[in-house]
């Protein structure tokens, strides 16, 4: 279906990149938003955390998923980690390589982390030929002029746009969602990133191109030891592509863990939300699911995130936020269920609420 | 490469010829007059003939060399009014919509000022500020039109520029690392290309018909040739009421001809720079040839396809070269994607 050519092609892997090395580390990242607030000019502002104290490290050739209901912050995130906004508080590595959040996005961090955006109708210029937006970025990080073609071919057949020399010369609306999405898709990698931050890569496809896209991007992945952030809101593609699992939800991860552990044996009461309103796990469905959203209710600001749809919130939930943590091996959970009795007890003999994570 | 195609329909097709007849005459126009429009001793009052092939005024001036030497004044004040017009209407209006914020607040204000003031009025108050030696200046009057005929325009580009700001492909062009006033000219510019062409055009309108106006009330110098002082000299001695059509006719025929041509100019404007519209990049004849509906139907994405089946329902957008549309690998069954049912 879709062969990567094995030859390595496309993104050489022999930059001293060892597969599992952590590419890109992102420690308590957090943005806000402030916004005009209701009730006229003088209205006080609001601030939104949309992203709340999220830690992340991707790894060469691992797929980490991002799950979590429209509004829970992942595309504010994956645009934090690609430098296109800039974070409120919280630290950025790229490759054990601190990088100065003030400063201006460089040329070279654009080279090496690449966003795919959700949709691949919108995010390719309608007005320009396909070629002139796949030759645009290998022109801005230096290929020389007369070997940009033969790049922009290489890229397009290892996404499986084959024969290349169709496609270079199309406006965006003459191809279809899968091509296009391909396309977009293959601009992301024909700058050899080192890692790709992918939103929602399949959620605006036909299913029937879906599990297409999904199979490339895990190739992609393996074949050139990219480090891979998977942004969905479908938890069964998740399961199916990524190496870890987070879950988000109103800007926090509330639960993460490596392999498929977080949705086949999930703690927290929200991911066990997601996983039950997906009929079966185990096939790859085009269903979403469709739980109240969080505004409906609203966030709990002091607490846990999570409390006010929360059947299981006890007292303590509301009024202190749970601590991250670990279960087993590289799963953990934010959830005073799972939180060891230690803690708290230390948590409810304090007089306030707790703001600690 | 592809050719380099006129744009399809024949009202376009129409609309330039009719405004390159009058560029030409704006060039030659005083070279090929047979007279000089000024002069007054021909036989008054003479009907169309071929001495006079749109006879002469009451004041024995030949009408047609008068019709040609003012076609040169009228279409540079115009041209020098649209122009003009839409360099502000792109300053403030780009401004507007890619700043946002406070000065967007300030220039919307402004714009709307601009929008309700009463043009003409204005018009008239501004030039009266002149001297009058620069009145006839056909740069100051065409800046003077513009000055009331830019607001519409800058409120196109300030809502079309807004809504580019956050589409997805400015900030994609971001993500790989372009700067800022690439994206703001390469992405953004070429898609506002058409709101700006249809608003020189309709600009150009505007001051082909205030520039006469402003002539005709006699408000600009009436000793220059233009479209405007004709009528104004035509009325003024009550060429109507004597049934001198001929005097009339020249001039309104002329200005209306050119409205014309810069409205139907305007039609084609969106088809041939928007991509989406250009089916197939064929030509409406080669289209009908391929038994393909003649344009795209509202609502509907052509789509690229295989040489269409004789005897198939018609479909849009057909491709009638070898070039075959690659079918999805994973696709189950690609059910084309039709026009009509
Ligand atoms: N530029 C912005 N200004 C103000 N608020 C914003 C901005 N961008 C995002 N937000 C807010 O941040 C929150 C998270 O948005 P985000 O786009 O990350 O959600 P998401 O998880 O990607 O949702 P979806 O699955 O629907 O794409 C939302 O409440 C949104 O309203
Ligand atoms: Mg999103």
């Amino acid at each position: 279906m879709n062969q990567i050519p094995a030859n390595d092609a496309v993104v050489a892997t022999t930059n001293g990149i060892t597969r599992g090395e952590v590419i890109l580390e992102a420690t308590d990242l957090v943005r806000r938003f402030t916004a005009k607030g209701e009730g006229g000019l003088f209205a006080p502002k609001k601030t939104l955390v949309a992203v709340d104290r999220v830690s992340l490290a991707l790894r060469a050739g691992e797929v980490v998923a991002i799950v979590g209901e429209s509004g829970s912050g992942k595309s504010v995130l994956s645009r934090l980690l690609a430098r296109i906004i800039t974070p409120s508080a919280g630290t950025l590595a790229l490759r054990g390589t601190p990088i100065d959040l003030r400063s201006r996005r460089t040329t070279a961090y654009a080279n090496e982390v690449q966003l795919v955006l959700q949709d691949p109708f919108a995010s390719i210029n309608p007005v320009r030929r396909v070629g002139r937006s796949l030759e645009r970025p290998l022109r801005i990080h230096g290929t020389p002029k007369d070997q940009v073609q033969a790049r922009a071919y290489e890229v397009l057949e290892s996404v499986s746009l084959t024969p290349p020399q169709q496609y270079l010369d199309r406006f965006p609306h003459e191809l279809s969602g899968g091509q296009l999405q391909r396309v977009n898709i293959a601009r992301g990698l024909s700058v050899r990133p080192k890692v790709l931050l992918a939103d929602e890569p399949i959620s605006m496809l036909d299913v029937s191109v879906r599990l297409g896209v999904l199979n490339l991007l895990r190739e992609l992945c393996d074949a050139h030891l990219l480090a891979m952030m998977y942004i969905t809101h479908d938890i069964a593609s998740a399961r199916y592509i990524a190496d870890e699992t987070a879950v988000m939800y109103a800007g926090q991860v509330v639960e993460r863990g490596r392999g498929t552990v977080v949705i086949d044996a999930p703690v927290h009461p929200y991911t066990q939300l997601l996983v039950s309103s997906v009929p079966d796990p185990d096939q790859l469905t085009h269903q979403e699911h469709r739980a109240t959203t969080a505004n409906a209710v609203g966030f709990n600001l002091e607490g846990c995130r999570f409390s006010p749809r929360c059947p299981h919130a006890t007292e303590l939930c509301h009024t202190s936020e749970p601590p991250m943590v670990e279960l087993e091996d590289g799963h953990s959970a934010k959830c005073w269920l799972v939180a060891d009795a230690a803690q708290r007890t230390a948590v409810s003999m304090r007089p306030g609420p707790s703001s600690e994570g | 490469m592809r050719r380099f195609r006129l744009p399809g329909t024949w009202k376009v097709r129409v609309g330039y010829f009719l405004l390159s007849i009058f560029i030409l005459f704006t060039v030659i126009g005083p070279w090929v007059a047979p007279y000089d429009p000024s002069y007054t001793g021909f036989t008054p009052d003479l009907s169309p003939s071929s001495q006079h092939l749109l006879g002469t005024t009451l004041l024995g001036q030949d009408v047609m060399s008068q019709l040609l030497v003012g076609c040169r004044e009228t279409l540079v004040v115009s041209f020098v009014a649209g122009v003009i017009a839409v360099v502000i209407s792109i300053i403030v209006g780009l401004t507007a919509g890619y700043v946002g914020g406070k000065t967007d607040e300030v220039l919307s204000l402004f714009i709307a000022v601009f929008l309700t003031l009463p043009g003409l009025v204005l018009l008239i108050v501004i030039i009266s500020l002149f001297p009058q030696g620069q009145q006839a200046n056909p740069l100051v009057i065409g800046s003077v039109v513009a000055l009331t005929g830019w607001a519409w325009g800058a409120k196109v580009l300030r809502a079309q520029t807004l809504s580019l700001r956050n589409r997805d492909f400015v900030e994609a062009s971001r993500i790989i690392g372009e700067r800022r006033w690439r994206t703001i000219f390469a992405e953004i510019g070429p898609n506002l290309l058409p709101v700006l062409a249809s608003s020189l055009v309709g600009t150009v309108l505007y001051a082909v018909s205030v520039s006469t106006v402003l002539a005709f009330l006699g408000l600009t110098p009436i000793t220059t040739w233009n479209w405007g002082t004709m009528l104004y000299w035509a009325f003024a001695n009550n060429a109507a009421l004597a049934g001198e059509w001929w005097w009339l006719a020249g001039p309104c025929l002329a200005i209306a001809l050119v409205g014309t041509s810069l409205a139907l100019i305007n039609f084609g404007i969106d088809e041939y720079i928007n991509p989406r519209l250009r089916v197939g990049n064929l030509s409406n004849r080669e289209r009908k040839r391929a038994g393909l509906s003649r344009r795209p139907k509202l609502g509907f994405t052509p789509v690229h396809r295989v040489t269409p089946v004789i005897g198939a329902p018609v479909m849009a957008g057909a491709q009638t070269g070898p070039e075959v549309l690659a079918t999805e690998a994973t696709a189950s069954t690609p059910a084309p994607r039709e026009d009509h049912p």
